[in-house]
């Protein structure tokens, strides 16, 4: 009998170790094919946080969150689109994922999938704000 | 003379810069966000508990909507149009006569605020607020103003000591029926009971580059001597140019100006000098106007104000914290009371 027992309390402590490993694996391939959400607040005209990293090839949905009682921008791209904003005229930004305006007080969502790794900026070219610091850096991470 | 033929020099190139009003001590908002504050002269008086705000908004043609928002240190009583010649008689008195020529030349604000008062005076709207750095905002971009990205720190910075503020809106169009000329200015009148008076100086800032100058005169008549914080001592970026009791002939004349029967027999005349970067402006004026005690740091932004204190409301952990508290005394009285008399000495 003690023999019997001992195998069960062996059996017993495999299925507690199989049943735990196998959720964690299931958790990592959830997180792994899960939904990214990134949340950005605007405080004060300056982006929190200014430094993001976000992978590649998956959707990537922001949050950004205005803070202030005056409207701003959340703009990412590369250099050459961050110089053509800067003396661009369009006065508001709904068309394109990547280029959002902000009201005052409102929260805004954008999904955004990045193809490859690459160093972005994230900037509110409304007048004087890039000046006075509303600049952020995105990373998109290779997988 | 010479200085205020070269400030009235700078004032009309900035007028042309700029196209709209300015008040010596209010936030200068233009469509674009951009920001000329030009050197104008101000005065704040204090007599009998009550703080005398006399500033000139000039009109510098030109369209478009401009306004100006300045921080008041308690709810007005009176917006009214200010005296004609207080503010040049002010600088005529402090300024070293040299040239009597060009003196004689010279001579000649989610829409959850509050609008406690609405005036008008000449082409000027004006209209005082109360309410926080948001809803200051908020009713700022509900009447067509654009605020610099450094408004919403600097309007929470003002609403936290006084959620009042006075905002200026400019017509064009009825500056131009009147005739006004480039250059010409309104003076505004604002009488504010208060305590603890003090002048708004980092408002001068909003909008400029961290390296932007401000230049700016702030007169004070106060029935004392008065304590000032910060200290003009030029490295903060205020000078003191005139400290001394005002002259009788200056208050005599003051007093027979519009509006200005309140100036009092006698009172000492302090002019302070802002030649400041706009880093360096973080802070304001604040008076004590008895010259006996200390100007307030709440008062200079030097300080936050003390959080309203909550209602102390008994936790667990508190009502814990309390029966171990007493019954630790208990057993030390005990002890105390058991131990022999002699072992306490």
């Amino acid at each position: 009998m003690k023999g019997l027992g001992s195998a069960r309390a062996v059996l017993a402590v495999a299925t507690l170790v199989a049943g735990a490993v196998a959720a964690t694996a299931l958790a990592v391939a959830s997180a792994a094919a899960g939904p990214v959400t990134v949340e950005i607040r605007i405080h004060y005209s300056h982006y929190e946080p200014a430094w993001i990293t976000v992978p590649a090839g998956r959707p990537v949905t922001f949050v950004i969150r205005n803070d202030d009682p005056i409207d701003h921008e959340w703009i990412v791209g590369d250099a050459a689109l961050h110089e053509r904003h800067r003396t661009g005229t369009e006065p508001y930004h709904d068309s394109r994922p990547t280029e959002i305006s902000v009201d005052a007080l409102t929260t805004k969502r954008t999904t955004i999938t990045f193809g490859a790794p690459a160093t972005l900026q994230y900037i509110c070219h409304l007048p004087g704000h890039e000046a006075y610091g509303m600049v952020g850096t995105l990373v998109v991470a290779g997988s | 003379m010479r200085r205020l033929g070269g400030v009235l020099a700078a004032m009309a190139v900035a007028f042309i810069l700029t196209a709209g009003p300015a008040a010596a001590c209010g936030g200068l908002i233009g469509p674009n966000g951009a920001v000329n504050l030009l050197r104008t002269t101000t005065l704040a008086a204090y007599h009998d508990g009550v703080e005398h705000y006399v500033t000139a908004f000039q009109f510098a043609g030109g369209g478009g909507k401009f306004g100006s928002i300045t921080p008041l240190p308690g709810i007005p009583t009176t917006v009214e149009k200010g005296g004609d010649w207080t503010l040049q008689r002010l600088v005529r008195e402090t300024t070293v006569q040299r040239d009597s020529f060009l003196f004689s030349a010279a001579a000649a604000a989610p829409s959850a605020a509050e609008e406690l008062m609405k005036v008008r005076v000449d082409a000027l709207d004006l209209t005082v607020l109360r309410g926080g750095g948001d809803a200051i905002g908020a009713w700022a971009k509900a009447h067509g103003f654009r605020l610099p990205p450094d408004a919403p720190e600097v309007l929470d910075f003002y609403a936290t000591r006084s959620p009042v503020f006075l905002a200026a809106a400019f017509d064009a169009d009825a500056a131009a029926a009147r005739g006004q000329q480039v250059g010409d200015g309104t003076p505004v009148h604002i009488t504010i009971p208060t305590a603890a008076p003090w002048v708004p100086l980092r408002i001068l800032a909003l909008g400029k580059n961290p390296n932007g100058r401000i230049d700016a005169d702030v007169f004070l008549l106060t029935d004392d001597r008065p304590n000032l914080l910060p200290s003009p001592i030029g490295l903060n970026g205020l000078g003191l140019a005139h400290f001394a009791a005002a002259t009788p002939s200056l208050l005599d004349d003051l007093r027979s100006d519009r509006g200005m029967g309140w100036i009092p027999a006698h009172a000492w005349l302090s002019k302070i000098t802002i030649d400041a970067s706009a880093s360096q402006l973080k802070f304001d004026l604040a008076i004590d106007p008895t010259g006996t005690g200390r100007p307030s740091r709440v008062d200079a932004g030097l300080a936050m104000p003390a959080p309203p204190s909550a209602p102390v409301e008994p936790t667990r952990a508190g009502l814990a914290l309390l029966v171990v508290a007493v019954g630790l005394l208990v057993v030390g009285g005990t002890m105390a009371w058991r131990r022999p008399f002699s072992t306490l000495t």
